[in-house]
């Protein structure tokens, strides 16, 4: 995999919302690489930036937003070796209005209103469809049902007609992804494609995901809050937390290895299977800063048992390779770095 | 799910560290907390202030208040003082200046008849100026039992009249004759609207805490007045009224009429209100511990909706002035001698008069002014009342 | 759906009893009858009629009757499509109204279309360019019509014609083609006249539909299926158009049942200053003359446009909106 080249290359991404009250640092400083028919996991706490940078990705951050510094590089389809930066592109422009849906898809975090209520959904898939596909709009129907057959919903002649609202959580999901494919993307972000929706119904979801990235290896960015979920599902981990990435790894290192502070700490909350005894699961001490004030030096600090006076809480830490693919950003590493490359 | 054998971190737990700093740091800064003390009242307070057109219409606003009680004293002319020789005199100019020094004076008009048109042409004639002063004495007014001469703004010499926004086709004063109608129309707007809210605050609460046949009645009953125009009704209404009776029956008989159309919004809204409080902990807690419906609604319920009640009353004010405008102009609002602006505009009724003393349309004008600040009064006020429905 | 409709239309007769009843008691409340307004013009005009005339036809228009009679009488004539005879006009009431009912509709019509035209295009330029010199200034634009009442509106819009051109616009017609017999010519002139009551009647309207378009827009816009839309590669003009226009249009027609009768209400005050031939001014000619019966029907008449007007809206909601529609 070491030598294979990525498919997207976020680097050093930052993303500040400019409000009356201060800056708001959401992402600050965030790489990772996407390879082909991977599936990346991103996992951290609720607001650490999880959604912001995926929006990033696609230049569609709200306006008092803005990408102030970072590049997002996209390797083209016919040529592997050739890389789309997307940060510089106009953000309103044709180029990357192409990527979006075309080259990454997203499924947004709110199922529940991803759908405009008064449009069918089959109307706003075939949109998606024509978008970007050279069809007329009877063969964008035409494989609008397909693309709702291949996300395992029942009677899609039917229901391409019918508004998202009555559809159940479960088939509303479905219908998303639909659309998401529906472009033939080659990397799909999925943003908590899970949470609002019951657990047999959320291991059918992960199923489909799975089979769909199998069946067109496409590669999957999947948020989630869920450690299991990203057990079962990625090949690679990325850990944030209050908008920069605390560890990255191959998932058996990530959850068998774990080296940064954070890590362990969400590690250890996290109930397992095999332990029976019935201790009180241990939670993080202390609650995320408020965004405003985010603190200085390693963010993680102020809640860290190993935090290193005068270093920790004034120095940003850089990242350090500690195995095979797994980088931390925690001072403790500095001097153990191993030399792989 | 995964197993966590490898587990670095049981070597080293992290031990609960009291997060002081961060505590410290982030906890509500002093004015955060002043917000906490602070009665509704002080925090709508708070919040109006910063929208600064509001605050500027508030002020202004009270200022008009005043004309309202003391009308005479900004008059300086009887308001149907007529001289036929002084018709349609166009607007006086005033000056603050004289010689370089602070002396105020006005300058004369002098009439000629146009032999032509028959028409009286009024020449303004700088060399003839009118003393006039602020605060000076006129004729004698009342305010309860406090009698006085003094007035806004007069002529040093008492006999002579200044025609601050000029003449009617009667001769009667413009500026003076505004005082009274400000005073007229905006106390049947503002008695209409009161009467509006209590009717809506009454059927509503009703229909909202009573709930059943009275409810059905009275959504019923909102949704016929609803569905029809209010101007033809009106109309009928007021031509209805007896031909006989004063301007003063009349007055009221008007005021009423308007207020009875014009509760319905606010009986919904507190309908709406009544019937999400209703579910509201606290409303069930009072009523747990045995209190009375009516105390319930009183010093529970109607506290919480008053500032929304007061915004939604201050929007209503400036339409209902404008209804009794309308109505008045048309004929069949208020009629002379009562005075207000709909009865001073019927002297600006076809386009020729118009052209020939286009300051008969100052009322109108004055209309608009006053509508625009209570309706950027009422705004600010509803938007510093409940800040989160915009 | 069809049954909500059904429901609906049901209702109609029963409202027109409603109001039959009011406007009954309204228009005879007034003392003293057409007869007594009759003979003071008389009077005024030198003649004079005697009493016993007056009570021979005091007696033939039934007027001498008790209330309840003539109230039936009135209402059984209805109930035949036979309004009455005016007695000011000495001409059937159907054939007076009938003869203005048209025009009464299309200025309502009209003022209606253009405020809209107005209103959402102001609305949507407000809120995708949120506090820019443009939205700041459709703000102002916006306060100042909802402040400025349509009748001084109309005046002054008719004094600066006046003065600035020498142009008289009272009439829906030029004089040559005040009684002439319907053509494309008179259309012609009755389009070229009816636009300027039309847009003073809907300034009012279109500032209060552009405040809540801009509001309602303002509240889509935020809302997560645009970052769907963004997400799938449209363009950001026909995203807004599409969706959140759409969705924001679908409140603004919950109000078009309170706004319909106020447009009657306000083409009957701009009718009598510009005095345009609808039922507007020959209501206030019958109610200051006690044409009672004339009045009512012209009263009735207003009552049954806004209802209509009203549940045309129900409908037109139902229809714009499936989440009303399918329930
Ligand atoms: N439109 C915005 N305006 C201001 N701040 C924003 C905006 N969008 C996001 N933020 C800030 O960016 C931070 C990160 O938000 P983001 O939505 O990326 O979190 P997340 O990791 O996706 O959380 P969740 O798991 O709850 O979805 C938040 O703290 C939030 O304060
Ligand atoms: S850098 Fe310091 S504070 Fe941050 S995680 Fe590492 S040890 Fe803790
Ligand atoms: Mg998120």
């Amino acid at each position: 995999m070491t030598d294979q080249k990525p498919l997207l290359s976020v680097r050093d991404i930052k993303v500040y919302f400019n409000l009356d009250e201060g800056t708001v640092k959401s992402v600050d400083g965030v790489s990772f690489d996407a390879y082909e028919g991977q599936v990346l996991g991103i996992v951290g706490e609720s607001g650490c930036g999880k959604s912001v940078t995926m929006k990033s990705i696609l230049r569609i951050v709200e306006p008092p937003g803005k990408i102030m510094e970072g590049q997002v590089l996209l390797s083209k389809r016919d040529h592997p070796d050739e890389y789309l930066d997307l940060t510089s592109m106009n953000e309103k422009g044709k180029e990357i209005r192409a990527v979006r849906g075309g080259e990454i898809a997203l499924i947004p975090q709110e199922p529940m209103a991803a759908f405009s209520p008064v449009h069918t959904i089959g109307n706003q898939i075939i949109e998606a469809i024509m978008l970007h596909c050279d069809v007329n709009k009877k063969e964008a129907r035409e494989i609008c049902i397909q693309s709702l057959k291949s996300v395992g919903m029942s009677m899609p002649e039917k229901r391409v007609d019918s508004y998202s609202w009555q559809l159940s959580g479960g088939l509303r999901q479905r219908a998303i992804i639909a659309m998401a494919i529906a472009g033939n993307p080659r990397l799909l972000i999925a943003d908590e494609p899970t949470t609002a929706i019951d657990v047999t119904t959320q291991a059918q979801i992960l199923k489909l995901l799975k089979d769909l990235q199998r069946e067109r290896g496409m590669s999957i960015l999947f948020i989630t809050h869920d450690l299991g979920v990203i057990a079962q599902m990625a090949q690679y981990v990325v850990v944030m937390y209050l908008g920069r990435v605390m560890e990255k790894g191959p998932v058996d290192s990530i959850f068998h290895d774990p080296k940064h502070p954070y890590t362990q700490a969400l590690l250890r909350s996290i109930p397992s299977a095999q332990k029976t005894t019935k201790i009180k699961l241990p939670t993080i001490s202390g609650s995320i800063p408020h965004p405003f004030n985010k603190p200085k030096g390693c963010p993680f600090h102020p809640r860290c048992a190993y935090a290193i006076k005068g270093k920790c809480n004034v120095n940003l830490p850089s990242e350090y390779i500690v195995g095979d693919q797994q980088y931390v950003s925690c001072f403790r590493y500095e001097k153990s770095e191993v030399n792989i490359r | 799910m995964t197993e966590n054998k490898g587990s670095s971190y049981k070597e080293n737990p992290i031990t609960l560290i009291p997060d002081k700093e961060v505590s410290e740091e982030f906890s509500s800064t002093a004015s955060e907390e002043k917000v906490s003390v602070a009665s509704n009242w002080k925090l709508v307070w708070w919040r109006y202030r910063k929208n600064r057109l509001a605050v500027v219409s508030l002020f202004l606003l009270f200022f008009v208040l005043t004309i309202i009680i003391f009308p005479d004293f900004y008059a300086n002319q009887y308001s149907e003082k007529t001289n036929a020789r002084e018709a349609y005199i166009p607007i006086q100019k005033i000056h603050f200046l004289r010689d370089g020094k602070v002396d105020m004076w006005a300058e004369k008009l002098v009439g000629k008849r146009n032999m032509k048109t028959l028409a009286m042409e009024w020449v303004s004639d700088p060399a003839q100026p009118v003393d006039i002063k602020f605060f000076g004495k006129g004729f004698q007014w009342k305010f309860l039992f406090w009698k006085t001469e003094r007035h806004l703004i007069v002529p040093v010499d008492t006999s002579e009249r200044i025609f601050i926004l000029g003449s009617d086709r009667m001769g009667r004063d413009q500026w003076s004759r505004l005082m009274y109608a400000t005073k007229t129309s905006l106390t049947v707007g503002m008695v209409s609207v009161l009467i509006s809210v209590l009717l809506g605050v009454l059927l509503g609460g009703i229909s909202g805490y009573f709930g059943g046949t009275a409810d059905m009645i009275i959504q019923r009953l909102i949704e016929i007045l609803n569905s029809v125009p209010y101007v033809p009704i009106w109309m009928a209404m007021t031509a209805a009224l007896p031909r006989d009776w004063s301007s003063e029956q009349r007055f009221f008989a008007i005021t009423v009429i308007l207020s009875l159309l014009g509760w319905t919004t606010l009986g919904r809204e507190v309908r709406g209100k009544f019937l999400s409080i209703r579910e509201e902990d606290y409303v069930l807690a009072a009523e747990l511990i045995g209190c009375s419906k009516f105390r319930i609604i009183t010093s529970h319920m109607v506290p919480t909706f008053l500032s929304h009640i007061i915004a939604t009353g201050t929007l209503m004010i400036p339409q209902m002035i404008v209804n009794e405008t309308s109505l008045s102009f048309l004929g069949l609002g208020l009629r002379p001698p009562a005075i207000s602006y709909g009865v001073m505009l019927q002297e600006a009724q076809n386009v020729k008069t118009m052209a020939q003393a286009p300051w008969l349309m100052i009322p109108g004008l004055v209309v608009v002014i006053t509508v625009l600040m209570f309706n950027l009064a009422g705004d600010g006020l509803r938007d510093a009342a409940d800040p989160y429905s915009k | 759906m069809a049954s909500y409709i059904a429901k609906r239309l049901l209702v109609i007769p029963l409202l027109l009893l409603v109001f039959s009843i009011v406007i009954f008691f309204l228009i005879q409340a007034p003392p003293g009858d057409f007869m007594t307004t009759y003979s003071a013009i008389l009077a005024g005009s030198g003649s004079s009629m005697d009493n016993e005339q007056l009570n021979l036809m005091r007696v033939d228009y039934g007027l001498d009757k008790p209330m309840h009679i003539q109230y039936f009488r009135w209402m059984g004539k209805l109930l035949h499509g036979d309004m009455g005879l005016s007695l000011l006009y000495m001409l059937p009431n159907t054939k007076l109204i009938g003869d203005r009912i048209g025009l009464t509709v299309l200025l309502a019509f009209f003022s209606f279309i253009l405020s809209w035209l107005i209103a959402i295009p102001a609305g949507i330029f407000s809120a995708t360019h949120k506090n820019s010199i443009g939205d700041y200034f459709f703000t102002v634009i916006n306060y100042i019509g909802v402040a400025i009442p349509n009748f001084f509106l109309a005046l002054l819009l008719m004094w600066i014609c006046y003065d600035l051109w020498g142009l008289n616009l009272v009439g829906l017609f030029s004089p040559k083609y005040e009684m002439a017999p319907w053509s494309w010519a008179k259309i012609g002139d009755l389009l070229s006249h009816i636009w300027l009551p039309s847009l003073i009647l809907a300034l009012g309207g279109s500032a209060r539909l552009t405040r809540i378009m801009r509001a309602n827009l303002l509240d889509e816009l935020g809302k997560p299926y645009m970052i769907t839309g963004r997400a799938k590669g449209m363009s950001e003009w026909a995203l807004v158009m599409k969706y959140p226009v759409r969705l924001a249009i679908n409140p603004l027609v919950s109000t078009i049942g309170n706004y319909i009768p106020q447009l009657f209400s306000g083409s009957l005050v701009v009718a009598t200053v510009m005095n345009l031939q609808n039922i507007g001014p020959l209501l206030l000619q019958a109610l200051s003359m006690q044409d009672m019966y004339l009045s009512g029907s012209i009263l009735l008449v207003y009552c049954l446009l806004a209802i209509v007007g009203t549940i045309l809206s129900d409908m037109l909601l139902v229809w714009v909106d499936p989440r009303i529609r399918m329930e």
